[in-house]
């Protein structure tokens, strides 16, 4: 058959849902989709960019590793993926709270994206294609599929944008950019143009990366080494902590000083953020060193991390020296800087910016408003960071499956998750640069610990079809002996024996005067579950993470409580649906600034039309009155 | 915590009669049950059923009262309702209300318990705007007055205790969000330093807000009319006589002196202004600007007429302002030569009236000398039958606006209690800021401003994050 000149390759009834970018989160919504049975497509400029970690060399990090730990409770791969490429890895805060110890860990940045590479390549029902997509096709507000630069047109009943910061990418230092994405990649051009013609709001934002630097030309003698931690604890609840026991590689740490300072003040002039040449909104949690130097003229150092790339090449990421100043003012820098003297560069540094949306046009579920069966997860939604975006792809991909089974879209409320918190806030509040995950910004984080995500999202990822049966039967038999060990524990009389009295004072601890239970001790501060060990004659053999979760539920009981009763009261408003239907112009008693901030936000409940700036509590009361009168 | 029993004083705070002090909600049982003494413990007391005993905080008894109990679903709001009848007096019922918010239940939005009666469907449905509009316009009050409430002193001293909880705050979480970049070890003492400073700051507050310093009652009264027309000695003759009490309240503005006067048992809050009349002076002018403001805010306005001048353009600007509020026109100077008579006030008043669309009212009107003190006592006697008509309120919205401060600066107190025990029982840092965060919503709930985005601005502004 000979086709004619004008026709294109129409692919009709191959796919149900197309993933458009292969980046952090589009290999989770496509995993998602296909795990849920549907036949789906995954499309890249370049295979060899899939699971790409463009920036740092690391997953994890404070409420970072709360994020790893929760996609991995809900089916996700990104924990399993870092668990078998990492290089190094500690528990940040272990110090602290609970709730604020997070993972963090270095990975072999060629050997994660191939490993994930190498999951979706044998996933069954998802194919790979290289190709930019520049069209997203709609009919009545319904998706129907996309076009692709050839031309080529691939229907199907859902899309999931998971573009990163490549639309309309453009890369800076000093006077120089080029129109591309992230090392060089090709930038995606057209597709901004197409979401446009839909009606879909664009921002601009900025990022960027420091140089890379040659091992080889490194004097780490000048330089602080930082190590692993001894007991490395895996992100996956599904591996095995002894396979996780490998040897690690160093991070080096040095500082910056009054000469790196001063050479970045004098040229200042010539770097693009000050001379206006980027318009771009920068993240303010992860400023250049420029910014820095700015910002804190105080500060007469600030520091550096120089961490290994991966294990079969030279480069070093530079760590807190991210710039967009020229390339022999980045020389000059980086070599004022102790133990990179003669460091030669292998990249430069660079600022990048790109196109990403106004998130508030999204559904909790990640789908568009406007839009049938668009959904879209990652920095295209404005967030910045690896962690961030596989979280949001992997809902984005859940839900379009959800979207075809017919099934009312996945929402993780504010109580349950960082997930939660991370996509209402991108959903619901005015964000001028890419958003980045912090334990600050989860109201219930005691409840929320990156050690009991697998307690709080499993069984929502059995329900959702991405747990197996096996591990669904190994979470109830963990919440039963949890539940079994604090009930002991909280009825376990303890006297005042000589044995106790010797064990409370190797602790510094106040001896006994009367009889008490195992529970109160375990609340003493300078106590623990564990320490109580040889004074707790009954006390069952128990794997170490049911120990930890008893000794944490004893410990902050009185503060977990006080977080569930919050939790209560939040959730009565979460519950309080206000229907797509609704006139905000019928309620004459909202203020004006409420109503156009509830028109165009159009909360799904009062609970988060609550949260929206601009919405007073008593627009809520009368938002409230107006819905018990319907 | 935001609680979820709510508490207000249901009846006009009137000086007599009685006061009665509604609790609603799942914990106004056990909320009543902490604060009445009687022969009996109210949660075990059947619905509908009244009892006698008293009401004391602590140890202290305030009231003998008669308490109602009632049990859902048979009441106004529909939930658990005590009401708590006292022997009255402004003063004792706002103490049974501030026990009452100590002790579990949280001072009342405008508006909220008719808001609960409709949501828990004690209302028909058709009156569902008219609870809007009691909502808004309750609300509007109630945020005019306690921003009239506080002073540009207490506003401030406010804003710097927030300031200093929050700069701590977003310093502990920048740490544990950037651990490597910035270390919170030992910390502690640094914090409980700062908590103690800002816990004997909130006591003073709580202090001066007992001796009425913050909080103000009576009736907002506001003495206009051009310079010289005699507002000054009126405000003297008022403070001057019978039992007054005067108090020089601070932060009060250097434009506008005021006092507080107990008049026939009411009480007043005077204000006496520059006088208006248009000027080129721009500092005079400010005081002016300053004197219509008050007159537009009070409950009642009191309007000196220089009987011994014609009523000029100025006296225009000034019916202009306040003919549409709850005013007495004073004809002062009955001592001089008068050339101006009720009579020609009254028809001026009426061509405002008609400029404005508005039908005629007539307002009282007394001829005074306020240097001979003539005409005073029919003045308070006008007074005192304005208010019993009622005509003339107190704002009870004030005074709930003003429960609710100070049960705000109180709750800021006792979360920056739990931070110093947090420290002393060697708790992790991050649980510091769980209490700092509370104390910071408290103090934001009476300076009007919610917690948003604050603490992510402040360690964004504040430290140097990593990366």
């Amino acid at each position: 058959m000979k086709y004619s000149a004008s026709s294109v390759w129409e692919n009709k009834d191959e796919y149900d849902i197309a993933v458009v970018g292969a980046g952090h989160a589009g290999c989770e919504a496509a995993l998602a989709a296909a795990r849920l049975g549907f036949r789906t497509v995954i499309f890249t400029v370049s295979v060899d960019s899939i699971a790409l970690m463009p920036c740092n060399p690391n997953i994890g990090g404070s409420s970072k590793g709360h994020l790893v730990r929760e996609v991995d409770a809900l089916g996700g791969e990104m924990g399993k993926v870092i668990d078998r490429t990492f290089i190094q890895s500690k528990m940040l805060n272990s110090s602290k709270g609970p709730a604020v110890h997070s993972l963090r860990a270095q990975a072999d940045k060629a050997d994660y994206s191939r490993t994930m590479r190498q999951v979706l390549e044998e996933q069954e029902h998802l194919d790979i294609r290289q190709m930019e997509v520049t069209d997203i096709l709609a009919e009545d507000g319904r998706v129907t599929g996309v076009q692709t630069y050839s031309g080529a047109i691939y229907r199907c009943r859902a899309v999931v944008l998971c573009t990163g910061t490549y639309l309309k990418a453009r890369c800076i230092y000093g006077d120089i950019s080029t129109y591309t994405g992230p090392n060089g990649l090709q930038s995606a051009n057209y597709l901004t143009d197409s979401l446009k013609k839909l009606g879909v709001r664009m921002y601009r934002f900025k990022t960027g990366t420091p140089a890379r630097i040659d091992r080889n030309s490194i004097d780490f003698s000048r330089m602080e080494e930082q190590k692993g931690d001894e007991r490395v604890i895996p992100f996956s609840f599904t591996t095995d902590p002894e396979d996780v026991q490998i040897d690690q590689v160093s991070c080096w740490l040095t500082y910056t000083n009054k000469k790196t300072h001063e050479i970045i003040r004098q040229n200042l002039d010539r770097s693009p953020l000050f001379s206006g040449a980027i318009e771009g909104t920068g993240p303010r949690y992860c400023p250049s060193i420029e910014d820095k130097v700015v910002k804190f003229p105080n500060k007469d150092r600030h520091q550096v991390f120089i961490e290994p790339e991966g294990l079969h090449t030279t480069e070093m990421y530079v760590g807190g020296m991210s710039s967009s100043l020229p390339e022999d003012v980045q020389y000059a820098m980086y070599r004022s800087v102790p133990g990179l003297e003669n460091a030669r560069i292998v990249r430069n540094a660079y600022a990048i910016e790109y196109d990403c949306i106004d998130a508030r046009q999204l559904k909790n579920t990640l789908e568009f408003k406007d839009i049938e069966g668009l959904f879209s997860g990652g920095q295209f939604n404005g967030s910045s960071g690896y962690e961030e975006a596989a979280a949001q792809g992997l809902i984005a991909g859940i839900n379009a499956a959800r979207k075809l089974q017919g099934k009312e879209g996945v929402v993780i409320d504010r109580s349950q998750g960082y997930i939660g918190v991370l996509i209402d806030d991108l959903v619901t509040k005015e964000n001028h640069e890419p958003y980045r995950m912090m334990t600050s910004r989860a109201e219930y984080r005691l409840l929320l610990r990156q050690d009991n995500a697998d307690l709080r999202l499993t069984k929502l990822g059995y329900e959702i079809g991405l747990i197996s049966e096996e591990r669904y039967q190994r979470l109830l038999e963990k919440e039963r002996l949890i539940k079994r060990e604090t009930e002991r524990a909280e009825h376990t009389n303890i006297g005042t024996s000589e044995k106790v009295q010797k064990l409370l004072a190797s602790f510094g601890s106040t001896p006994l005067t009367s009889g008490t239970t195992i529970a109160e001790l375990i609340r003493r501060p300078e106590l623990s579950y564990e320490k109580l060990a040889p004074i707790d004659e009954k006390r069952p053999e128990l794997p170490y993470d049911v120990k930890e979760q008893v000794d944490i539920n004893i410990k902050y009981d009185g503060y977990i409580k006080r977080q569930m009763r919050q939790v209560e009261q939040f959730r009565k408003l979460e519950k309080k649906k206000i229907p797509d239907a609704i006139d905000y112009d019928e309620i004459q008693s909202l203020r004006i600034e409420a109503r156009q901030k509830l028109k165009q936000i159009r909360p799904s409940s009062i609970g988060q039309a609550s949260r929206i700036a601009g919405v007073s509590p008593a627009d809520i009361s009368v938002l409230l009155v107006y819905l018990g009168s319907k | 915590m935001k609680k979820d029993t709510i508490a207000a004083i249901s009846t006009g705070m009137t000086n007599s009669g009685i006061g009665i002090v509604r609790i609603s909600g799942e914990d106004a049982f056990s909320v009543a049950d902490r604060v009445y003494r009687g022969s009996r413990i109210l949660s075990g007391e059947p619905s509908h059923t009244i009892h006698y005993g008293h009401i004391a905080d602590g140890d202290d008894i305030i009231d003998e009262v008669l308490v109602m109990a009632m049990r859902a679903p048979r009441t106004f709001t529909g939930e658990d309702t005590v009401e708590i009848n006292c022997h009255g007096g402004t003063y004792v019922v706002s103490r049974v209300l501030e026990t009452v918010l100590k002790n579990g239940a949280r001072a009342a939005e405008p508006g909220e318990f008719t808001k609960r009666a409709f949501l828990n469907g004690k209302m028909d449905l058709s009156q569902a705007e008219a609870v809007i509009d009691v909502i808004t316009s309750q609300n509007e009050y109630a945020l005019k007055s306690s921003l009239s409430q506080l002073k540009g002193s207490l506003r401030n001293k406010i804003k710097d205790i927030r300031n200093k909880i929050i700069y701590h705050t977003a310093f502990i979480e920048s740490a544990l969000d950037d651990p490597e970049h910035i270390s919170v070890d030992g910390y502690g003492e640094t914090l409980r330093r700062a908590s103690i400073e800002i816990m004997d700051d909130l006591k003073e507050l709580i202090r001066s807000a007992d001796d009425g310093k913050v909080m103000k009652e009576g009736i907002q009264t506001v003495i206009v009319g051009k310079p010289n027309a005699g507002k000054s000695s009126l405000l003297n003759v008022l403070s001057g006589h019978e039992r007054a009490i005067v108090t020089d309240i601070e932060g009060t503005t250097r434009d506008a002196l005021e006092e507080q006067i107990r008049l026939q048992g009411l009480t007043l809050n005077v204000i006496d202004t520059a006088g208006i009349r248009r000027t080129e002076d721009i500092i005079e002018q400010m005081g002016v600007d300053k004197a219509k403001e008050y007159a537009r805010e009070a409950d009642l306005v009191v309007y000196v007429v220089d009987a011994s001048r014609e009523l000029d353009e100025n006296d225009d600007k000034i019916l202009e302002l306040i003919y549409d509020k709850k005013t007495i026109i004073l004809l002062n100077k009955s001592d001089l030569k008068t050339v101006l008579g009720e009579e020609d006030v009254r028809k001026k008043l009426k061509e405002i009236f008609e400029l404005n669309g508005k039908s005629f009212t007539p307002v009282p009107m007394i001829g005074i000398s306020a240097k001979e003190e003539q005409g005073i006592r029919e003045f308070e006697e006008t007074v005192k039958s304005m208010f019993l008509k009622g005509s003339l309120s107190f704002n009870e919205e004030v005074y709930i606006t003003n429960a609710r401060q100070k049960s705000a600066l109180s709750d800021a107190l006792e979360s920056m209690e739990k931070v110093v025990g947090s420290i002393d029982a060697g708790m992790p840092e991050d649980f510091y800021s769980i209490d700092l965060m509370d104390a910071y919503e408290s103090l934001g709930s009476i300076t009007g401003e919610a917690i948003g985005e604050d603490l992510v601005n402040e360690i964004f502004s504040k430290f140097c994050m990593g990366k």
